[in-house]
């Protein structure tokens, strides 16, 4: 058996799986094309196992332990995705932007995608950046210039239209309360209002 | 495994029908990644799980080829497939598998493949070795097992036992850590995690959230 030929379908394979996880959405497909990916570096453990004619069988037994941490990966892996669906009604990776940037928000969105649905995941990720920010007992920075800036941005887009009181949001109501709570609540029902 | 390579142009019996799974195995693959079913993409990867079985059964290896058709096949697949069913996939064709980045996901991959066959075929063309049988079976590896290899067996045990508990706790919903007690006390955070929103989505949970605020 000539060792190419494995190794070339494990390099396709590879490929397939790296072109399923940054095409898919779903988050259960990226998941299955994690799995073909890891059958691609199996089938190159069993082939070089094959041709280095290993006494200690280590390919092979490597096999078995990528196949078993494979199936631990999926266990985790669909436990979170079902603690999502839970909690998001959505298993949609583009949906999930709650750690993305801002900028890269406003700037690489284009503009059918600045959707409503999309305004109200905004609105939610605002949400959770006020709940964060509520619960976390060390506040760092002043309160007006550290916390609000990652925040700023969001509302703006939200809106969908020039509304100019969001601009010196923190200027406004960052000085006037001092609990942080207090502060994300306040600010939360002040952008609802503009809107 | 440097003495003199048979030619490329008379396979063996062996390696045609190595080529052959390995084609099947490529293109079920494919179809996992460019399917618009879910469902279908899951039964796709039953194919390409079985094909690289087939493969392992060739490449002398019967006792990782039967595991894979234990593991893969048999549970990974059915909690793939769970797993579509518990988020209310639609079972139909749908249209929104994909991603807007569709076509740089394809060059990577084409890069990808065009570079990894490259190197492969050009650093492994003289690599050729007989095969003879029986030097995959569950004896020879059960005994490398449980004598080279029993420390990593042993902390692989664990990991799953650690895997299995953080899945239970990760899916179960009544047990209480210390975050849900310390976000108590806002309530905004409270009600998004319970809150029985329209199964449709987001959007009416975020517009809910909103009214709430005033």
């Amino acid at each position: 058996m000539h060792i190419v030929y494995p190794a070339v379908v494990s390099a396709l394979l590879f490929s397939i799986g790296v072109y399923g996880v940054l095409a898919r959405r779903n988050t259960i497909l990226v998941l299955m094309s994690v799995e073909l990916m890891l059958n691609a570096v199996n089938l190159n453990l069993v082939a070089f196992d094959v041709w280095l004619g290993d006494v200690l069988h280590s390919g092979q037994v490597l096999t078995l332990f990528v196949i078993v941490i494979a199936a631990a990966e999926v266990g985790v892996g669909l436990a979170i995705v079902l603690a999502l669906f839970r909690n998001r009604q959505t298993v949609d990776i583009d949906h999930l932007r709650d750690l993305a940037e801002p900028e890269d928000d406003l700037s690489q969105m284009p503009a059918q995608a600045v959707a409503p649905v999309d305004a109200n995941a905004r609105g939610g990720d605002l949400e959770a950046v006020a709940a964060f920010r509520a619960r976390g007992p060390a506040d760092p920075g002043p309160p007006g210039a550290a916390s609000a800036t990652p925040a700023e941005p969001r509302p703006r887009s939200a809106d969908n239209q020039p509304s100019p009181a969001p601009e010196d949001g923190p200027a406004v109501d960052g000085p006037a309360v001092d609990n942080p709570a207090e502060r994300g609540d306040g600010r939360r029902v002040k952008r609802g209002g503009t809107s | 495994m440097t003495e003199a390579v048979p030619s490329y142009l008379s396979p063996t019996g062996q390696e045609i029908i190595f080529l052959l799974l390995g084609a099947v195995a490529v293109g079920s693959a494919l179809l996992v990644v460019t399917t618009r079913q879910l469902v279908h993409a899951a039964l796709w990867l039953v194919l390409t799980f079985g094909a690289l079985a087939g493969c392992y059964l060739v490449l002398t290896a019967e006792f990782v080829a039967w595991v894979q058709v234990l593991i893969y096949v048999g549970a990974v697949v059915v909690l793939l497939l769970f797993g579509i069913m518990l988020t209310r996939a639609p079972i139909g064709r749908s249209t929104d598998l994909d991603s807007r980045n569709k076509v740089t996901a394809a060059v990577v991959a084409l890069a990808t493949a065009a570079i990894l066959v490259t190197v492969v075929i050009d650093g492994f063309r003289m690599a050729y070795s007989p095969l003879k049988p029986g030097a995959g079976a569950a004896r020879e590896l059960g005994a490398s097992v449980f004598s080279t290899w029993v420390l990593p067996f042993e902390a692989l045990s664990v990991l799953l036992l650690a895997a299995l508990i953080g899945a239970i706790v990760l899916s179960r919903t009544d047990i209480t850590g210390g975050s849900r007690t310390g976000s108590s006390s806002d309530p905004g955070s409270r009600g998004s995690g319970n809150s029985s929103g329209p199964p449709g989505g987001e959007a009416a949970d975020g517009t809910s959230r909103m009214d709430r605020g005033h």
